[in-house]
Order: C-alpha cells, then structure tokens, then sequence
C-alpha cells in the first residue's frame, strides 16, 4: 500500500503536479497495480542470476570517428530562447 | 594533536578521444557554443547511443595504470535527475558494476611509501556547460553535453593536504604520459571534489563528512583541506559537529561555504540503461593494452635515478611532465653531463616554463640547442652566467646559442695578457678598494672582481679573472 507522501514525492521528483482529487486517484491506483505486481515477489530466486537484458546482444562498440554535427541553425531552432548562439533559459540556483 | 584527517578524493577527467562518449560529434574543445551538438547528445526522442570504443579503451588504460581490477562485463546505467545541463533528465553512467574497480596510486610520505587506493573508475558522459549572465539568465552550450569522462574514486586513504597533493601530481602525470587526457585544470577537463571528516580514536570523535566542489586548482585543494579541518576540529572542541552537507570552495575568500540547495532531495533512482547492451570486455583486449602500456611516470624517476645517477628530487621533478622528462632525456643523450643537463632543465628552464605558462612543446629551442649551450659553457667558450643569457634569448628568438654568442661578442675573454691589462686598469681607477684590501679588507677584491667584469661585460673568463684580481692585488 502506497501512502500519499509517497506518490507525491515520486510526482516531486518527476516534476508533475497533481491537485488533492489526483493525488487520491492516483495513490488508489498505483496501489492497486503494485499490489497484483507484489506477486512476482513471491517466486524464489535463490541462486538466480539477474536479468540485465532480455536481448542476449552484447553492445557493439563504435570506432572513434568524428562525424557532422548538426547545423547550429538546427541546434537552436530546439532552444526556448536564443542568445548569442547559447540556449537562453530562466536563472538556475546551485 | 590527537585528529586524525581522512579524505577521500572524487576526479573527473574528460578523455581526449576525437569524439563524444555516445555520438560522433567532434570532442574538441574550445569551439563555438552549440556546434557539436546532435540528436544524440541533445537527448532527442528516438536517438540512440553507441558505446566509443575508444572511451572504453582509454578507461581500461586508465585503470591498468592504476592498477585496477577490470570488469570482464559490465554495464551502463542511468542516474536520474533534473537539471538543464542535462538533456535528458538522467546522466549514463554506471553504478554497481564500474568498469575499473580495487587499485591503487603510491606515493612517497615521509614515513616512506603509501597506497592511496582507488575504489573504482567508472566512465559517464558529461552535462552541458552553463553560463550565469549578470542579467540572471542561464545560458547553455551543449558541446559538452557526451563528452566522455572517467571519474575515479579513491578510499579515504589521504590523511593530509600534501598527500593529496602527492596523489593529485601523480594522478595527473600518469594520465598524461598514457595519453587518456590533458588533465587541464583551467579548462575543465580534470575536476576534483574533496570528501573529508575528522576522528579523535582515543577520545572516540569523529565529524560529519562534509563534500568540499569547486575546486579550480591543486593548491585550492590543498587550502580547502586546510580550512575544512580546522573547521571540524573548533566544532568539535566545542562539543559540536559538523553537517553532512555539500560546501562550495570560494577561492577569493579562501574559504568553505554551505551551496545552496536545490531544495528538494537528491535521489538518483538509478536504473539500467536500456538503450545500451551489456559490455563484454575481451581478455585478449585487456591483456594486448597491458603490453603496450608505456613507462609510467614512477618508473621513469627510478630509471632516471639508476641510469643517469641524479638525486630522487630531480627524478622526480623531471618526470613529472612527460614533455619535459623527453626533452631532458634527449638533451642527456647530445651532453655529458647528465646532473649538469638536469640543473639547467630543472632550474632556468622550468622556471621559464613555469613562469609564462608555457608548454615544453612551445619552447622556440630543441634538446639539441640546449647541448650545443651546454658544450660551449663546459669548453670555456662562454661563462655559466652568459649562457644563462644566451638561453634567455634562445627563449625569446629561437636563435641557435652559437650564433647568439657571436652576434652579442660573447666569446669568453680567456687570453691572461688582455685580462691583466683590464685588471691593471681597474686597479688604477679604484685605489681606495686596493687601499682597502691591503687593511684586510677582503671584501674590497669582490668590488674589484665586479668591476673587471662590468669592464668586460661580464665576457671574462670568472676563474682567471679571480687568479689573476688576486696576484696583482699582492703584487702592489
């Protein structure tokens, strides 16, 4: 069972608000589903490798070959806002 | 004093390969904002990163040189959070499985020699660069963003400001001789975080870890360390503690500072990265890299030690750089003396280097200009403090140091008949100082040298000059 503080902080960190009635709905079934997905903590897994990867592919690796970037022009057409070639964005705190 | 300091240190180095760690974008630095950006490295929807070779090659090198386990397998992972340098919303990198884990860096203390060992070495790619404007804009370039970075993680084995000093000029040393990186500080491409608490074992106290970033230099380093100790000790003399936070270092002030969070908690939420395959590292590639690592700056400063006879300082001194280790070892193999050689690399040379921020591979002269300076000092042709001149114009014009002394009439002035009629010259002009010299004033026959040198401009032969200031002085 999910509890509100939880799936509000998940909702934080995911930036996504959500008004009281969302928040109930959405802690009501989030719960729901882990509650079916809890099953599968029931099988044993003694002695089981983890599963990374269901593909069985191992990563090919790229040469080091430099390749054409984009066009700036096309690089800051994606930009909120331009400024002197940079993307412009509201002041950051750090 | 009863505290001891641990510090544990956190290094990004960005890795000199030709292009970014997921994308072929140009990795060069210094180009105009936001030309070396693609789908890929702007984290736009559908593009998908392909693992460079040469990102896992030189990591590899880098734990060898460190003597790191390496994985056999290995994987990438995403480490979420929300920042706009970072296109994505989470950084690849890798959490349990670092490509390079359990090595180690020695280096000398007084008390002899010590491993600082490193926990691991895992590669990641680098967020984008921002820019704050006085207007309180955020402006972003993403060149940056992929570009390929090792960070290597240490124990907290480092129990002062000058062990982490040792272990930093090594770390860097060693990554430039294996060709991973420039390590350049002032541009970013190695950076360093400092983690440090203090214990008192019989009293049984002990701080806070406290993480000390923005570190801009080596020697900011060591100051931070500095200034963070004496802060968790007075708080602890106070029956206080410190508060497991991140501080930034304020070079200006030279001191610590609480970095303003973000309010919000930090939790990274790691997962695999799906969009990249498991990562099997071949023995034989291990083993072949092994075999062509290049000597490494300790075994340099042995060899150098054994092989041209000179102190351990001077070893070391000279290693240090493989630039300059090569330009000394080049100039050794035209001169004949391997110590005369190091006092003239380590001493004039170095001083130059370090004093205009210069590189060895800028030096307007070669190793073999240097010998032929050499040999015309030790054949007589030329005075120890001429040629000290002749290089300081072979700094500034290139200029072969024979063709220097011919052009200024450097040629040492040897001949004992020319030199005793300066002498007699000399001592005609300055009676009082040979007055003086008679009353025992010993000092006086010092002026008279200085004199007979300015006469010759500083040409005559020093030795003879000495004899003959001291003959003739008797004589009268």
């Amino acid at each position: 069972m999910l509890s509100k503080e939880e799936v509000k902080y998940l909702a934080d960190l995911a930036k996504i608000h959500f008004s009281v009635e969302e928040l109930d709905k959405v802690t009501a079934e989030l719960s729901e589903i882990l509650e079916i997905l809890s099953e599968i903590k029931e099988v044993d897994t003694e002695g089981v490798e983890p599963t990374y990867s269901i593909s069985g592919k191992v990563q090919p690796l790229r040469e080091d070959v430099v390749k054409p970037s984009l066009p700036k022009e096309e690089v800051l057409k994606i930009a909120p806002e331009e400024q002197y070639g940079y993307f412009k964005l509201p002041r950051i705190i750090d | 004093m009863a505290y001891k300091t641990l510090v544990g240190l956190e290094i990004h180095v960005e890795l000199s390969t030709k292009t970014k760690i997921f994308c072929g974008c140009s990795n060069e630095f210094g180009n105009d904002a936001n030309t070396q950006c693609c789908p890929v490295c702007l984290g736009l929807p559908g593009a998908l990163p392909v693992l460079n070779k040469a990102v896992v090659e030189y990591a590899i090198k880098a734990g060898l040189a460190f003597n790191c386990q390496i994985a056999k397998e290995t994987r990438m992972d995403r480490k979420n959070y929300f920042y706009p340098d970072l296109v994505k919303g989470y950084q690849i990198s890798q959490d349990d499985i670092p490509l390079c884990s359990n090595g180690y860096i020695e280096i000398d203390t007084e008390e002899g020699p010590k491993k600082i060992r490193i926990k691991r070495i895992h590669i990641e790619e680098d967020t984008g660069k921002s820019i704050h404007t006085e207007s309180g804009d955020t402006l972003l370039d993403y060149n940056r963003a992929g570009v390929p970075l090792i960070e290597i993680v240490t124990e907290p084995d480092i129990n002062s400001k000058e062990e982490a000093q040792k272990f930093l000029d090594s770390l860097k040393a060693t990554l430039q001789y294996i060709e991973v990186s420039d390590c350049k500080m002032e541009e970013g491409s190695l950076r360093c975080d400092i983690n440090l608490n203090i214990v008192d074992d019989e009293k049984g106290l002990k701080s806070n870890i406290t993480e000390i970033k923005n570190l801009n230099s080596f020697s900011a380093v060591g100051r931070a360390i500095e200034y963070e100790e004496e802060r968790h000790k007075a708080l602890l003399e106070e029956g206080k503690n410190t508060v497991k936070e991140t501080r930034r270092w304020n070079d200006v002030d030279n001191k610590t500072e609480v970095m303003r969070s973000k309010g919000e908690a930090t939790d990274y939420r790691y997962s695999v990265e799906g969009d990249i395959a498991p990562i099997k590292i071949d023995e034989a590639w291990i083993e072949e890299l092994r075999n062509n690592m290049p000597e490494l700056p300790r075994q340099k400063m042995e060899r150098f030690i054994k092989e041209y006879n000179l102190p351990a300082y001077d070893a070391e001194v000279l290693t240090q750089s493989k630039d300059l280790s090569v330009f000394y070892e080049e100039t050794v193999k035209l001169a004949d003396d391997p110590k005369q050689v190091s006092n003239w690399v380590m001493g004039d040379v170095l001083r130059r280097i370090n004093d205009e921020g210069v590189e060895v591979k800028d030096l307007k002269f070669t190793p073999k200009d240097l010998a032929a300076l050499l040999k015309l000092i030790n054949e007589g042709k030329i005075s120890n403090n001429i040629g000290k001149k002749v290089l300081r114009e072979m700094f500034e014009t290139g200029k072969k140091p024979k063709d220097i002394v011919e052009e200024k009439g450097l040629i040492q002035i040897s001949d004992e008949g020319q030199l005793r009629e300066i002498v007699s010259k000399v001592l005609d002009e300055n009676e009082q100082s040979v007055i003086d010299y008679k009353n025992g004033k010993t000092k006086a026959m010092g002026f008279i040298i200085g004199q007979v040198m300015k006469a010759t401009r500083g040409k005559a032969n020093p030795q003879l000059v000495n004899k003959i200031v001291k003959e003739m002085l008797d004589e009268r």
